[in-house]
């Protein structure tokens, strides 16, 4: 005998999802998803967006990577809200490792929140955390065959900075094959060429950024009024 | 690793319709997954495998049927298949192409006795 079912295998996911999109947007929350490689520069990013943006937005940061207390303490000599969430050898972040740690935030006195997630290509893709967008970042030392190979969280992703940009001579990193395939699969991606070390495309990732927030939480303003 | 989430969803949502139909045993799960999900079907049967023990859906072996890509032209109204990795209309060359299946992701039936 047959069952109809017609379930969905991510609901739980989703739904919890909903409701931490619902909650950071009663409180005027941007939730930005940073995902990548281990090494990628994930946290240096963060770190270069922090500085450059602070003096216009309250940030908060929820630091999910499982390389423990190193990236932590990065982020909070910057004296922010941070909160490392204990992830203990999971791949991937879900809405729900969200949804319990926002409590720890008063959300009233934040506008923007970075999340770190877990150095991983495939997994974290697949799971939508309440974000307002997703920033994807590649390092040159990853090769430039990541997107055709790992081509979900590119997908997904509304921007993608090449870092360690400076490296891209002693790797033979093709970076136009890179931007051909990012746009392959997501032709409205943005690129960035970025490096921590010498500070290159920085600005204009954090200009990018600081333009998506403003949409974001202009959006809210308007929902609320309206 | 993501799997053994995924698979324990699919196990609940198996063990909540068999014990809303009063089931005794659940002899084949039927999903559909959309070609843009990265799941390996293997890593999830041998999860369920492991985790279904004792349950109602002991031993039930999980179907997956693929669902490609398609997407309609926002240019020129063209819809079919499209390429993952070439995401452009082939009638007009435009890139501007909305999705209209191949993020699904779910149980469809369950075959029971």
């Amino acid at each position: 005998m047959e069952i109809k079912v017609m379930h969905q295998v991510m609901e739980w996911n989703e739904d919890v999802s909903d409701a931490v999109k619902a909650e950071l947007s009663r409180h005027r929350v941007c939730l930005i998803n940073v995902l990548g490689s281990p090494g990628a520069g994930k946290t240096s990013t963060i770190v270069s967006l922090v500085e450059r943006l602070r003096s216009k937005y309250r940030i908060g940061v929820i630091e999910g990577d499982i390389t423990g207390q190193i990236d932590a303490e990065q982020i909070d000599a910057l004296g922010l809200p941070v909160v490392q969430l204990d992830t203990d050898g999971a791949c991937h972040i879900e809405a729900m490792s969200i949804q319990h740690i926002l409590p720890h935030f008063d959300l009233d006195s934040l506008d923007v929140l970075f999340v770190e997630n877990i150095g991983n290509l495939v997994c974290p893709a697949e799971f939508n955390i309440g974000e307002s967008f997703r920033l994807a970042i590649l390092s040159v030392p990853e090769g430039d065959d990541k997107v055709e190979k790992y081509p979900l969280m590119f997908s997904t992703s509304q921007a993608l900075a090449i870092n360690k940009y400076d490296l891209k001579d002693y790797f033979g990193f093709d970076d136009e094959r890179v931007e051909r395939s990012a746009r392959g699969i997501n032709p409205e991606i943005v690129l960035f060429r970025t490096s921590s070390r010498d500070g290159l495309g920085l600005d204009e990732l954090a200009g990018w950024i600081d333009r998506r927030i403003d949409a974001v939480l202009s959006s809210e303003d308007e929902n609320k009024e309206g | 690793m993501h799997e053994l989430a995924i698979t324990q969803s699919i196990l609940d949502i198996a063990q909540t319709a068999a014990r809303e139909h009063n089931v005794t045993r659940v002899r084949e799960v039927r999903i559909k997954l959309g070609e843009y999900c990265g799941v390996v079907p293997q890593c999830v049967q041998y999860y369920f495998d492991v985790i279904s023990k004792g349950t109602v859906a002991e031993g039930a072996v999980l179907t997956m049927e693929r669902l490609p890509i398609l997407m309609r032209c926002e240019d020129c109204r063209w819809e079919g298949q499209v390429d993952k990795l070439h995401i452009v209309c082939p009638d007009c060359g435009s890139t501007r192409l909305k999705l209209l299946q191949g993020r699904e992701f779910y149980v469809e039936s369950l075959e029971v006795d």
